[in-house]
C-alpha cells in the first residue's frame, strides 16, 4: 500500500446513530468476488431518498464522512469498507464505532477515526451551515483539524506504523515467523484437527 | 502467576505471543472457520503475495451464507461462483469442506460445536460477526473481516490488543417459559445495541449453569448484538457431557487430558472485570423487538414504546426512524401487530432444542391462513435428527415449509428474502432495516414465540394459545 500521512477533504454529515453495515452495504450487493466495484452499493436502501446527504449535489465530492456513535454495528463485512473507500471516502469521523469495522478500515486505509460526541456534534452542525466545510485528518500527529479548531485522537499504534509506512500487515507479522513456530510445538497435541491431517 | 484472572484473560495468556516487534501481541488461532461469502478475496491476496495456507490442518469450511435452502442442486449463477471459488481454493490449499449437499453441511456456527471441534479454551475465528457463538464452550470466539481472514490463512495469527472483560450477572432462577433468546433480548434493551462495545463479555450466575448448550450458544451469538467483541460461558459437566459423544472430540486418555485442563477454566475467585452489569432474571418474560435494531425490544405483555419517553435525543431519534420504517403507532399492543412471515432457523436459534421448541407448540395445530412458515434447520445433521423424531412431520402439518440447512432468511443474501413490506417474526439475529429483504420489517422473537406466532397470525406466546 502507498503510505498515507493525511487527508483533507469535505464532510458528508450523516446524523444517525447505530448505523450498521447492513445499511452501508445491503447483503444483496456482498456477493461479489472482488475487492472493488461496490460503490453502486454504498447506502443503497438510503439513497433512494432525494435528500439523503450522498445525493445533495453540494456535497459532491465530500470525502469525510460524520456520523453518530456506534457507526458500521453489526455484520463483519468487509464490503462496507470497501463501498465508503470505493465512493471516495478517505475518513469516517464518530464518537464510537463497531470494532470489527474499525479494525477492517483501518486494514484497508479508511481512516475510521472516534472523536468526542461534543466534537462531532460540533463538526456536523459546521457541515450543515456551509458545504464547503474542510476537516483534515493527520495521521502524523494524530489529530483532526478544522478551521478555528483541532481535536487529538487515539488509534492502534500498529495501524497506524504500518499507514504510515505503506506496510504489508501480514509480512509484518511473518516476521515473527520462528515465534509462531515455537508456539506451535507447545500446543496440546489433542486439539482438534481438520482434513487430512486427522486420519493421518 | 497466582494472581486471580478471569476466564478470558487465561485463554488469553494461553495465546499470546509475544511480537518481535514493538506491535501488539500476536493472538494464536485453534480453529478457523470459513465460508463462500467472505473467503474469495482473502485466498486471492494470499494468492497474489504467493503465500500458502500456514495451517490447512486448524481450518474447516462449509456453505452456508448463499446457498438454497429448497434445493440440493445450486442454480444461482452468484451463488454457483462463489461456492465453485471456495470449491476450488479448498481443493488448491488442502482446506476440509463441507460442501451444500454434504449430510454434515449447515450454517458454520451450528457445525462447528456438534462437530465437537471447538472445545473449551480454544480460540476461534471466522469472516463472521455470530462466531461469538463458540464461546458457548469457553472458548474466545469472534468474527473478523476478510483481511484479517486472509492474515490468519497466511500466519494462524491475529495481531490484536488484550480486550477488555465485562462480567454479566444473571441473578435469579430463569422462570420456564423465557428462553436464551429472551435473556439475551432482556439484556440489549437493557444495555443497549452498543452497550458492550469493546467488550469481552463473561455470561455468569445459577440462571446460565440451568443452560442447555444450545441454549448457552443462542446467548453468546447474541453478544454481538450488544456491540461485545466476544461471549462467553465457563465450561461445566453440561459442556463436558455435550462433547463427550462428539465426533472430534479427544479420545482415549486425550480426553482426560483434556479434560483435566478444562476443568481449570473458569474465572478465579477475586479476578477483577473492567466492568459489571446486572440482570435480574426472575420476573422476566418473553420478549420481542419493535425497532430496527436488537437493542429496540420490550416484553410481549407490553406495548410499542413511545419515542418521546427516551431521555437520550439520540436514542429519541433512533426511535421515530424505526416506527417509521416498521409501520408502528407508539402504544399499539405487541401481541395486536399481526405478521405474515415466521422464520425459524439461523445460527442463533437453528439447533435441534430450538426446533422442538417450535414443534411442541404446533404440535397438532395449523398455521393462521395468512401466515407462511419456513423452518430452516441449522445444519443438515440437525435436520436429520429432527427427522428422527419426527418433528418435520409437525411442521409440514401445520402448514409450514420443512428445508434444507443454510443461513436462509436471517440475513437475505441468498434466494431467501422478503419482497415487499412483509412482517416477520423470525428467531435470527437481526432486525435492520432491509435485513430480510428492501422494505421487510423484522421482529425478532424465540423459536416458542415464533410458532405460537404462526399460528394465532400476531406476535403470541404459547400460553396464548389454548
Amino acid at each position: 500500500m502507498e503510505p498515507l500521512t493525511d487527508h483533507t477533504g469535505r464532510v458528508l454529515p450523516l446524523r444517525r446513530s447505530d448505523v450498521d453495515t447492513d445499511q452501508i452495504i445491503p447483503s444483496r450487493f456482498c456477493r461479489r468476488l472482488t475487492k472493488t466495484g461496490y460503490a453502486d452499493g454504498l447506502f443503497a436502501r438510503w439513497r433512494e431518498a432525494d435528500d439523503f446527504v450522498l445525493n445533495d449535489p453540494a456535497r459532491a465530492g465530500g470525502s469525510v464522512l460524520v456520523a453518530g456513535p456506534n457507526f458500521a454495528t453489526g455484520s463483519s463485512r468487509e464490503h462496507a469498507v470497501w463501498a465508503l473507500r470505493d465512493w471516495g471516502i478517505a475518513a469516517v469521523l464518530a464518537p464510537s464505532f463497531g470494532d470489527i469495522f474499525r479494525r477492517n478500515a483501518l486494514k484497508n486505509g479508511l481512516l475510521a477515526v472516534q472523536l468526542p460526541d461534543a466534537v462531532v456534534s460540533g463538526l456536523l452542525d459546521a457541515a450543515d451551515r456551509d458545504p464547503g466545510f474542510l476537516v483534515t485528518v493527520d495521521l502524523v500527529a494524530c489529530e483532526v483539524r478544522w478551521d478555528g479548531g483541532r481535536q487529538a485522537f487515539e488509534v492502534d499504534p500498529r495501524a497506524r506504523r504500518l499507514l504510515l509506512d505503506g506496510q504489508d500487515d501480514i509480512a509484518v507479522t511473518l516476521a515473527d515467523g520462528d515465534r509462531i513456530a515455537a508456539y506451535e510445538r507447545g500446543r496440546p497435541h489433542w486439539l482438534p484437527v481438520f482434513g487430512a491431517a486427522r486420519a493421518g | 502467576m497466582s494472581e486471580p484472572r478471569t476466564l478470558v484473560e487465561k485463554i488469553w495468556d494461553a495465546h499470546r505471543i509475544p511480537s518481535g516487534s514493538d506491535g501488539p501481541d500476536l493472538l494464536y488461532v485453534d480453529a478457523h472457520l470459513v465460508h463462500e461469502a467472505t473467503s474469495a478475496q482473502a485466498f486471492d491476496g494470499l494468492r497474489l503475495a504467493g503465500r500458502k495456507v500456514r495451517r490447512p490442518d486448524l481450518t474447516l469450511a462449509v456453505e452456508d451464507h448463499n446457498v438454497p435452502t429448497d434445493s440440493l442442486s445450486i442454480t444461482d449463477p452468484i451463488s454457483v461462483e462463489q461456492v465453485a471459488r471456495l470449491r476450488g481454493n479448498c481443493a488448491e490449499h488442502g482446506i476440509e469442506l463441507f460442501p451444500h449437499g454434504d449430510a454434515r453441511q449447515g450454517i458454520v456456527h451450528v457445525v462447528g460445536p456438534e462437530l465437537g471441534a471447538i472445545q473449551p479454551g480454544m480460540t476461534v475465528v471466522c469472516g463472521d460477526s455470530h462466531t461469538s457463538t463458540h464461546g458457548a464452550f469457553g472458548a474466545l470466539a469472534f468474527g473478523v473481516g476478510t483481511s484479517d481472514v486472509e492474515h490468519v490463512l497466511a500466519t494462524q495469527t491475529l495481531p490484536m490488543p488484550r480486550p477488555r472483560t465485562m462480567a454479566v450477572e444473571f441473578t435469579g432462577t430463569l422462570p420456564p417459559d423465557v428462553t436464551a433468546k429472551d435473556l439475551m433480548l432482556a439484556l440489549l434493551a437493557e444495555i443497549g445495541a452498543n452497550g458492550a462495545r469493546g467488550h469481552v463479555l463473561e455470561y455468569r450466575g445459577a440462571a446460565i449453569r440451568g443452560l442447555s448448550m444450545e441454549s448457552r450458544m443462542t446467548l453468546c451469538n447474541l453478544s454481538i448484538e450488544a456491540g461485545a467483541r466476544a461471549g462467553m460461558v465457563a465450561p461445566d459437566e453440561v459442556t463436558f457431557e455435550y462433547l463427550a459423544t462428539r465426533p472430534r472430540r479427544p479420545a482415549g486418555t486425550d480426553w482426560d487430558e483434556a479434560l483435566a485442563h478444562w476443568s481449570t477454566l473458569h474465572t478465579d475467585p477475586g479476578a477483577v472485570f473492567d466492568r459489571t452489569v446486572t440482570l435480574e432474571v426472575g420476573a422476566l418474560s418473553p420478549v420481542v423487538t419493535w425497532g430496527t435494531n436488537p437493542g429496540q425490544a420490550v416484553p410481549l405483555s407490553q406495548a410499542v414504546p413511545d419515542p418521546a419517553r427516551f431521555t437520550d435525543a439520540a436514542e429519541r431519534a433512533a426511535a421515530r426512524r424505526a416506527l417509521e420504517y416498521m409501520a408502528l403507532e407508539p402504544g399499539t399492543r405487541m401481541r395486536d401487530i399481526e405478521v405474515d412471515t415466521v422464520f425459524l432457523g439461523s445460527c442463533t436459534n437453528g439447533r435441534i432444542e430450538d426446533l422442538r421448541a417450535a414443534a411442541a407448540v404446533l404440535r397438532g395445530r395449523v398455521l393462521a391462513p395468512s401466515v407462511r412458515m419456513l423452518v430452516v434447520p441449522g445444519s443438515m445433521q440437525v435436520r436429520d435428527q429432527a427427522e428422527r423424531e419426527g418433528l418435520h412431520e409437525v411442521f409440514r402439518a401445520a402448514g409450514a415449509e420443512w428445508r434444507l440447512s443454510g443461513c436462509s432468511m436471517c440475513l437475505g443474501m441468498n434466494a431467501d428474502r422478503l419482497s415487499g413490506p412483509r412482517r416477520c417474526a423470525s428467531t435470527s439475529n437481526r432486525n435492520y432495516e432491509g435485513r430480510q429483504g428492501d422494505t421487510a420489517r423484522t421482529h425478532l422473537v424465540s423459536p416458542a414465540v415464533a410458532a405460537a406466532t404462526a399460528v394465532a397470525g400476531r406476535l403470541a406466546a404459547p400460553a396464548d394459545l389454548s
